[in-house]
C-alpha cells in the first residue's frame, strides 16, 4: 500500500506541481492518475521512489516513510516502466532486462536466467533476447520495458505513460497483456496515463487530477462515469459517457436467436436468398464466425474475400457494451455471440439490448454507479 | 624515385626512431587529455551554470599559438626548454580544450528517459556514468578524439622549431640542406601515422559500439 499523505511539491520559483495530494494505493490494485498536461500527475509518481524529493508531507511504502531511506536501495525494489520504454539503447534486451538483478548482486547467471524468464512471461520470443532495443518495435521495446521492471519481482510497478507512444491497436494489445499480467501477479500499480479511456480501462481506482496538482476526483471507473464530481471531471471524462459506462455493466444475456450459417468457401445453392433476410452468417469448421454475407450481390459462394467484415463480436459474459457495439456494428443489425472458444452462440438486435439496459437500469442494486466490485470487459 | 627509396634506406635507423618519437608525442597527450577530459566534461554537464565559461575557457586554451606555448611553457612549470614534456604538456592542453566540450555534449546526447530509466533502476551517480552514459557517449567521444588525435600529430611537428626529435625534423632539416627528400618523407610519414591512429580510434570505437550498427541490420 502506497500513502500519500498530504504530499506537495514546490518548485523554486514558487511553481505548484503537486498540492497537499492525499490518496492511498491499495495493495494489489491498479491505481491510475490521469489528467491533462501540467497536473502534476508525473511528478506525484516520481515522488514514489524520490526521483523527485516533496516539498511537504510524505509518503509510506506499508507504513514506512521513504524519506529515511537510501534513494537508489528504494529504487531497486520498485519496478518503474518509462515512456518510450527507456530502454538503455547500447544492452541487448536480455541484459536490459537483467540490469536491477545485476545492480542488487545476483551474478550474471541467475540475471540472465531470470531475464529469460521474464522475456516469455511478457510474451516476446527468446531469439529476441540478443538483439539491441533498436531492433525491436516500440511495442516490442515497452513489453521488455515491462519486463525490465519486474525483474527482481517487486511489489510495487510504477508506470509513467508506458503505452502512449505505440499505436492504438498496439497500446490495446499491451493493455491487455497488462491487465493478463496484473491477475497474475498481483502487484500495486501506479499508473499515470493522459488518456482517460485507458484510465477507465485498467483502473481499479482512477484519480482525476487538474492543474495546480490537486486531486479532482478519486473514484472508480464506473462511478467516475456515472457521477463526475464536478464539471472538471465529467468534461475530462468526456462526451458519451453514459455509452462508456455500460463497459462496467455485465447482464444475463438474452435468449439469443438461432442464427443461418453456411460454412467458409461453401456454394451457395439459389434456395438461400428470399427468406426474408439478406444477410448469412459465414463460419469456419469450428463454428467460429468469419463475417457476414450480403445474399444480394449474388455470390456462388461464400469465399474469404466476399465477407464483410465490419462487425464485431460480444463474448457470452463480455459487458453490455460490448453486446450493444455488436448489435450496432453488424451489418445485418444482429450482433454476433460467441462464447470463450470463439464458437458462435446466436445473435442478438440492438433493440434486445436496449430492453436489457432498460431492465438493469430498473434493478436498483445494478445500476451503474454501484460500487460493488465490477468485472472489467474488453470491447470486442 | 630510386632517390627518395634510397634515402629512406639510408636513413631507416633515424627515421625510425623519429616515427617512434612522434608517435608517443602525439599519443601521449591524446590519453592524458582524455582522462583530465572526462571529469571536467562531466562536471560542466552536471552543473550547467559551468558548462559556458568551461567550454569558453578550453575553446580559448586552442587559440594560443603552439609555438608561443612550447617557448612558454619551460618559464610556467620550471622544464628545460629542450624538454618534451613541454611538447606533452601543451598538447594535453590543447586535447583537453578539444575534448572537454566533446565529453560534455556527448554525456548530454543520452536521450532523457534513458537517464531517467537508469535512475529509476536504482543507478547511483558514478556507476551510472559509466555503465550507462559513457558507453552511450563513446560514438560522440570518439568524433571528438579523432579530430583531436589528428590535430596532435601535426602540432607535434611545429615542435621540430625548439629542437624536440620527431618528424618535424625532417621538415627543419630538410629546409636547411634545400634538399626535398626528406620533407616529402615528412609529410608522408606524418599522413601515414595521422592515418593510422584514426584507424585504431575508429576500430576500437566499433568494438564498444555494435549496438549503434544494429539498428541497421
Amino acid at each position: 500500500m502506497i500513502e500519500f499523505k498530504s504530499v506537495t511539491k514546490r518548485y523554486p520559483d514558487g511553481t505548484v506541481a503537486v498540492d497537499a495530494l492525499s490518496l492511498t494505493a491499495p495493495t494489489g490494485q491498479i491505481t491510475v492518475l490521469v489528467g491533462p498536461s501540467g497536473c502534476g500527475k508525473t511528478t506525484s509518481l516520481r515522488m514514489i521512489n524520490r526521483m523527485i524529493e516533496l516539498s511537504s508531507g510524505q509518503i509510506l511504502i506499508d507504513g514506512t516513510d521513504t524519506a529515511g531511506q537510501d534513494a537508489a536501495t528504494l529504487r531497486r525494489g520498485i519496478g518503474y516502466v518509462i515512456q518510450h520504454a527507456g530502454l538503455f539503447p547500447h544492452r541487448t534486451i536480455v541484459d536490459n532486462i537483467a540490469t536491477v538483478p545485476m545492480l542488487v548482486g545476483w551474478g550474471r547467471t541467475r540475471a540472465r536466467e531470470r531475464a529469460y524468464e521474464l522475456l516469455e512471461r511478457v510474451g516476446l520470443d527468446r531469439r529476441l533476447a540478443r538483439r539491441y532495443p533498436a531492433q525491436l518495435s516500440g511495442g516490442q521495446q515497452q513489453r521488455v520495458g515491462v519486463a525490465r521492471a519486474l525483474a527482481v519481482d517487486p511489489p510495487i510497478l510504477l508506470m509513467d505513460e508506458p503505452f502512449s507512444a505505440v499505436d492504438p491497436i498496439v497500446r490495446e494489445e499491451l493493455q491487455t497483456e497488462l491487465m493478463r499480467l496484473q491477475a497474475e501477479l498481483d502487484k500495486t500499480i501506479v499508473f499515470v496515463t493522459h488518456d482517460i479511456d485507458e484510465a477507465i480501462r485498467i483502473g481499479d481506482q482512477v484519480a482525476v487530477m487538474r492543474q495546480g496538482g490537486l486531486l479532482a476526483q478519486l473514484a472508480p471507473p464506473a462511478e467516475l462515469l456515472a457521477h463526475p464530481h464536478d464539471d472538471f471531471v465529467a468534461d475530462f471524462v468526456g462526451r458519451d459517457r453514459g455509452y462508456r459506462a455500460l463497459a462496467f455493466s455485465n447482464a444475463q444475456l438474452p435468449a439469443l436467436r438461432e442464427e443461418r450459417t453456411v460454412r467458409l468457401g461453401a456454394a451457395l445453392d439459389g434456395d438461400r436468398s428470399g427468406a426474408g433476410d439478406d444477410w448469412l452468417l459465414v463460419v469456419d469448421d469450428a463454428q467460429r464466425p468469419q463475417g457476414w454475407l450480403d445474399l444480394r450481390a449474388g455470390h456462388r459462394d461464400a469465399a474469404a474475400d466476399h465477407l464483410e467484415l465490419g462487425g464485431t463480436t460480444a463474448c457470452r459474459d463480455g459487458s453490455l457494451r460490448s453486446l450493444l457495439d455488436a448489435a450496432l456494428s453488424s451489418p445485418a443489425g444482429r450482433g454476433v455471440v460467441i462464447d470463450d472458444t470463439g464458437r458462435l452462440l446466436g445473435t442478438v438486435t440492438a433493440r434486445e439490448v436496449l430492453a436489457l439496459i432498460e431492465a438493469e437500469r430498473e434493478r436498483p442494486t445494478s445500476s451503474a454507479g454501484s460500487t460493488e466490485p465490477l468485472e472489467k470487459s474488453t470491447p470486442g | 624515385m630510386s632517390e627518395y627509396f634510397t634515402w629512406l634506406l639510408d636513413n631507416a635507423g633515424q627515421v625510425t626512431a623519429l616515427f617512434w618519437a612522434h608517435t608517443k608525442l602525439a599519443v601521449i597527450p591524446l590519453l592524458i587529455g582524455l582522462v583530465l577530459a572526462l571529469p571536467l566534461g562531466w562536471a560542466s554537464r552536471r552543473i550547467p551554470r559551468l558548462y559556458t565559461p568551461m567550454v569558453g575557457l578550453t575553446g580559448l586554451l586552442y587559440t594560443i599559438p603552439s609555438l608561443a606555448l612550447f617557448v612558454a611553457l619551460p618559464g610556467i612549470i620550471g622544464t628545460k626548454i629542450l624538454d618534451p614534456v613541454n611538447v606533452v604538456v601543451a598538447l594535453t592542453l590543447y586535447t583537453v580544450a578539444l575534448l572537454v566540450r566533446t565529453v560534455a555534449d556527448g554525456l548530454a546526447a543520452v536521450p532523457e528517459d534513458v537517464q531517467a530509466a537508469a535512475t529509476a533502476m536504482g543507478y547511483r551517480r558514478f556507476r551510472r556514468l559509466v555503465a550507462v552514459e559513457l558507453p552511450i557517449a563513446v560514438p560522440v567521444i570518439a568524433a571528438g578524439l579523432r579530430v583531436a588525435a589528428v590535430s596532435n600529430v601535426s602540432l607535434v611537428s611545429v615542435a621540430a622549431l625548439i629542437g624536440v626529435p620527431q618528424l618535424g625534423q625532417l621538415f627543419t632539416s630538410g629546409f636547411q640542406l634545400f634538399y626535398f627528400v626528406p620533407i616529402v618523407w615528412g609529410v608522408v610519414l606524418c599522413l601515414l601515422l595521422a592515418f593510422l591512429l584514426d584507424a585504431v580510434i575508429l576500430l576500437v570505437a566499433r568494438w564498444l559500439t555494435p549496438w549503434t550498427r544494429a539498428a541497421q541490420a
